[in-house]
């Protein structure tokens, strides 16, 4: 554990990633700013391709160069940024201090090794323990998670989608980090393990008071399991706030839009009103606001400059030139079009 | 396992046997007539006739062939029509020969084949990459007679260090091992960089560097042996690209293996010859087969679970 | 790119009427590899050279006639590549010989493609009992080393240039029919293929208009790999005696009468080498360069 103990177990400051081939730029992630007290968990929402991904691995300094570069900002995992380490400290973040559950775990497991092997080469390579009784924690990690040991001599084909990414969060947990990031853990699953993997995330969590990032486009989970959440629209933060800010009182039209795209149970013959187009492409972003295209309320001012973020209260923000600190703490600024 | 070797080795026989059958024919097609090439031009019509009804020439091609494999389960492959010895023990003779020269150049290829197609694929575009890559682009492109010729010149008459033929001494065996098993070290290299390149795109090489791994112990333990899949089956390939070039090695270094001999059984149209040597590199060929297979099993646990 | 987006299939749906335009975007890919682009050019330009072989060099008067006052003479500004062992002009053999080794491996090659490719065709289309015949007599074929298998087809029939086309043809069959038969298997069961049988594309169509332009790639590659490999067969036949016969100029089989005069006359045995090398290089960097262009995965 830290001993000095600051505020954020992550706090992002500023941060742009581009991928570079040669023919075009993408750019992914554009001037994001995200912040996770000790313990908390904050839900990352938005569209595949909003640069959730992207953000998620440019934590532990893991975006593949080329084609990615990471052109600034800071990332600071419990107070140090990781984007000056060295290797040798990088190493150490990784899989300790924060470590990360991916979104395929058909894919994220190597074929060829036991799965108790796996997990066990974190613990061997972060707590420095002999193969055998790296093996045996792993065991225990296992049966955390709901898998009996035994099964640890199996290989990842042997195992079920749910079953492998138990073993992935297994692999997470192994040396108790202070934040792990999950990104999409239950998006290639079932519903009904989708379900159980949820329970089981939520359960260790608060068993090791550990702080999360989760990245997701549903926003079931994030009422389910997140404390604050984040939307990000084309690489950028549009709204934060607590669940409540975020939930009863939106101010985004985007994230308006998202909700109004899930079904009403209440009202079912209520018509789905889905965003209208799609995302620009992020090779070539307006100058304006990256959402005014797809925007109901846009003006003139919307297609020119960018948004500045407005706070309705310390807490809850939105980058939106429909607000202003006047009328941002009256709400209803949004109204059915 | 042994079920699944059971099966490999049962369905080996069938195929041979289509070998023997497919080679049997193909060689009599030749003009000729071997009783006149054993008794020499003077032979008279009657002499002829004789000796072909003594060696069963005069039946139906169908007969002989039954015939010869008849023979053949007793392990007797016939009689060279030039040297009037058992074509056994003619080929025994010759075949530790070839043996030690295809596995000197297998092993040197292996050697230098891997580490530069693992350290190509982890140092991608990179000098170091760009220099392995031509210089196994112009292997896999050069002649193997031609490079033992250019070999020959160079070792043996400008410098004078290496016999030019024969197999004397240690030394005689460096030469033909360099031409035989250069091309296979440049296609295997090829084949192991562009295979580890895939394989350290994969998502679970990401997942071990998430786990904070060093990248010594990645490539050592995860990208490795997936990256050695499609290199075990080209080095299965090879093996047979290797016998079929035995007979241009060992033609130019008059190195006295099995592929010099099926020449010199060919020129002498000595066709019981040509089809033991036929069959015994169709036989070799057909075991590394399985063993890449077998080796298959052993690398990756999916297939292994398919064998069962 | 992104990792978060799902990876490209590998096989991309495009229906007959975009051929053109995937064929004209894969020359695009290929223009923009310079290896390839390199490989390409020297075998046009080596085409060219062997079409118009007889207006560079008379036949009679510099690759038959004999010359002895200018036999086994260096390389030099009158005689480029120098002259052999009769006083003929290297250059011009050469020259002539490209047509020679050329046009072999490029009928035996189009012969293999064409039954081998039918053979496969019908094997994965069909599957059943003529996958089955076709696939095991195949398997007995690859269960020899080519060269081998080459080397006895040619023994059997007796050294001349249409028995070594011959034997060159059939030894390429089996690896045709296996290529194509697969590229049919993993177009078949595609949706679009299905489709089409499902509106009523009688069968022929089917293959010809939906299964055989959807699984040129790997055929297109495999071809180009495959005259290198012939070339290089070709030469090494002609090398041991079985194949092209002196005084006919081949590479192979100028290399080997270059074999006798290494000690003193290197270039004899050096220069036919080196064009089959640069040639099957050549080749080796089209068939590489159009891998990764007909490769939707890498970009």
């Amino acid at each position: 554990m830290e001993n000095k103990q600051t505020e954020y177990a992550l706090d992002i400051q500023d941060l742009a990633v581009e991928f570079r081939t040669h023919d075009r730029t993408v750019y992914a992630v554009n001037g994001l700013n995200l912040q996770i007290k000790q313990g908390q968990t904050l839900g990352l929402v938005g569209e595949t391709g909003a640069g959730k991904t992207t953000t998620g691995l440019a934590i532990l300094n893991l975006i593949q160069t080329p084609p990615g570069v990471i052109t600034r900002g800071s990332i600071f995992l419990q107070g140090k940024d990781v984007l000056k380490m060295t290797t040798n400290a990088l190493q150490q973040v990784r899989g300790k201090t924060a470590s990360m559950i991916f979104q395929d775990p058909m894919t994220s497991l190597n074929p060829v090794l036991t799965v108790e092997m796996q997990i066990a080469e974190v613990i061997e390579n972060h707590e420095h323990l002999g193969r055998k009784s790296a093996i045996e924690k792993a065991g225990e990690m296992l049966e955390l998670v709901g898998i009996s040991k035994e099964r640890g001599k199996a290989y990842p084909h042997q195992f079920s989608g749910g079953m492998k990414q138990r073993v992935v969060i297994a692999m997470a947990l192994a040396c108790d980090p202070e934040l792990l990031i999950a990104d999409e853990p239950t998006t290639a699953l079932d519903v009904t393990i989708q379900a159980q993997v949820l329970d089981l995330m939520k359960k260790l969590r608060e068993k090791n008071n550990t702080s999360m990032l989760m990245i997701t486009h549903d926003l079931g989970i994030v009422a389910e399991v997140c404390d604050c959440v984040s939307v990000v629209y084309a690489g950028k933060v549009v709204e934060h706030g607590t669940l409540e800010d975020v939930f009863d009182h939106t101010l985004h039209p985007y994230t308006k839009g998202l909700f109004n795209s899930l079904p009403n149970m209440n009202d079912r013959g209520a018509k789905l009103k889905p965003i209208k187009g799609l995302m620009p492409d992020p090779s070539n972003l307006p100058a304006g606001c990256a959402f005014a295209d797809r925007c109901d309320y846009a003006t003139a001012r919307c297609f020119q400059s960018p948004p500045a973020l407005v706070h309705r209260t310390p807490e809850h923000c939105v980058a939106c030139h429909l607000y202003n600190e006047q009328n941002i703490q009256e709400g209803g600024v949004l109204h059915d079009v | 396992m042994g079920k699944y070797i059971a099966k490999r080795i049962a369905y080996m026989i069938p195929v041979i046997l289509g070998v023997t059958l497919l080679v049997f024919f193909i060689m009599h097609l030749a003009p000729g007539n071997p009783a006149q090439i054993i008794l020499g031009e003077n032979a008279t019509a009657e002499q002829i006739a004789t000796l072909e009804h003594e060696m069963g020439l005069d039946q139906p091609l169908l007969v002989q062939y039954v015939r010869y494999l008849g023979d053949l389960l007793h392990g007797d492959l016939g009689t060279s029509y030039s040297s009037g010895s058992s074509v056994t023990t003619e080929i025994m003779a010759r075949f530790p020969y070839t043996i030690k020269l295809t596995l000197v150049a297998a092993i040197m290829s292996l050697v230098l084949a891997l580490p530069l197609g693992i350290i190509a694929a982890v140092k991608q575009n990179t000098w170091v990459d760009n220099v392995s890559m031509i210089v196994a682009l112009i292997g896999v492109s050069m002649p193997i007679f031609w490079l033992a010729l250019m070999l020959i010149m160079l070792f043996s008459v400008k410098l004078g260090w290496l016999p030019v033929y024969g197999a004397d001494s240690w030394k005689s065996i460096i030469l033909p091992a360099i031409s035989l098993g250069f091309m296979n070290m440049a296609s295997i290299s090829r084949t192991t960089r562009s295979s580890m390149v895939e394989t350290l795109r994969q998502d679970y090489i990401r997942t071990a560097y998430a786990k904070g791994l060093s990248k010594t112990t990645i490539i050592m333990r995860h990208a490795f042996r997936n990256g050695m899949l499609p290199t075990i089956t080209v080095i299965g390939l090879e093996i047979g690209q290797m016998l079929g070039g035995s007979v241009l090695t060992e033609t130019v270094f008059a190195w006295p293996g099995v592929g010099r001999l099926m020449i010199l059984a060919i020129n002498a149209r000595d066709t019981p010859l040509v089809m033991g040597c036929i069959l015994l590199m169709t036989v070799c060929f057909s075991v590394v087969n399985l063993v890449v297979d077998l080796l298959y099993g052993v690398v990756d646990p999916r297939v292994r679970t398919m064998y069962r | 790119m992104k990792s978060s987006e799902p990876k490209t299939s590998s096989a991309s749906d495009f229906s007959a009427a975009q051929k053109t335009s995937q064929l004209k975007e894969t020359f695009r890919r290929l223009c923009q590899n310079k290896a390839a682009l390199v490989g390409l050019i020297f075998l046009i330009v080596l085409v060219l050279l062997a079409i118009f072989a007889d207006v560079l060099f008379n036949y009679q008067a510099t690759c038959v006639k004999q010359n002895i006052a200018e036999r086994l003479q260096w390389p030099s500004v009158q005689h480029w590549f120098g002259t052999d062992e009769f006083g003929r002009d290297l250059l011009a053999r050469v020259v002539h010989g490209s047509r020679v080794s050329l046009s072999i491996s490029f009928i035996a090659v189009a012969f293999g493609l064409f039954v081998g490719g039918i053979l496969g065709a019908v094997a994965g289309f069909f599957g059943g009992a003529a996958d089955n015949v076709i696939m095991r007599v195949c398997d007995v074929f690859l269960a020899v080393p080519m060269m081998l298998m080459a080397i006895v087809i040619v023994a059997a029939l007796g050294s001349s240039i249409t028995n070594l086309v011959i034997a060159l043809a059939i030894s390429s069959v089996p690896t045709f029919a296996r290529i194509v038969r697969s590229a049919v298997l993993t177009v078949r069961d595609m949706e679009y293929v299905e489709a089409a049988k499902a509106i009523g594309v009688k069968t022929g169509g089917t293959i010809f208009h939906y299964i055989l332009p959807n699984c040129m790639g790997p055929i297109i590659v495999q071809t180009t790999l495959r005259i290198a490999a012939t070339i290089s067969n070709t030469a090494a036949l002609s090398f041991l005696g079985l194949g092209v016969v002196a005084p006919r100029p081949e590479w192979g089989a100028l290399l080997s009468g270059g074999r006798n005069f290494i000690r003193d006359s290197g270039y004899l045995a050096c220069i036919p080498g080196i064009c089959i090398m640069l040639t099957i290089l050549a080749l080796n960097l089209l068939g590489d360069g159009l891998r990764d262009a007909l490769d939707p995965r890498l970009k």
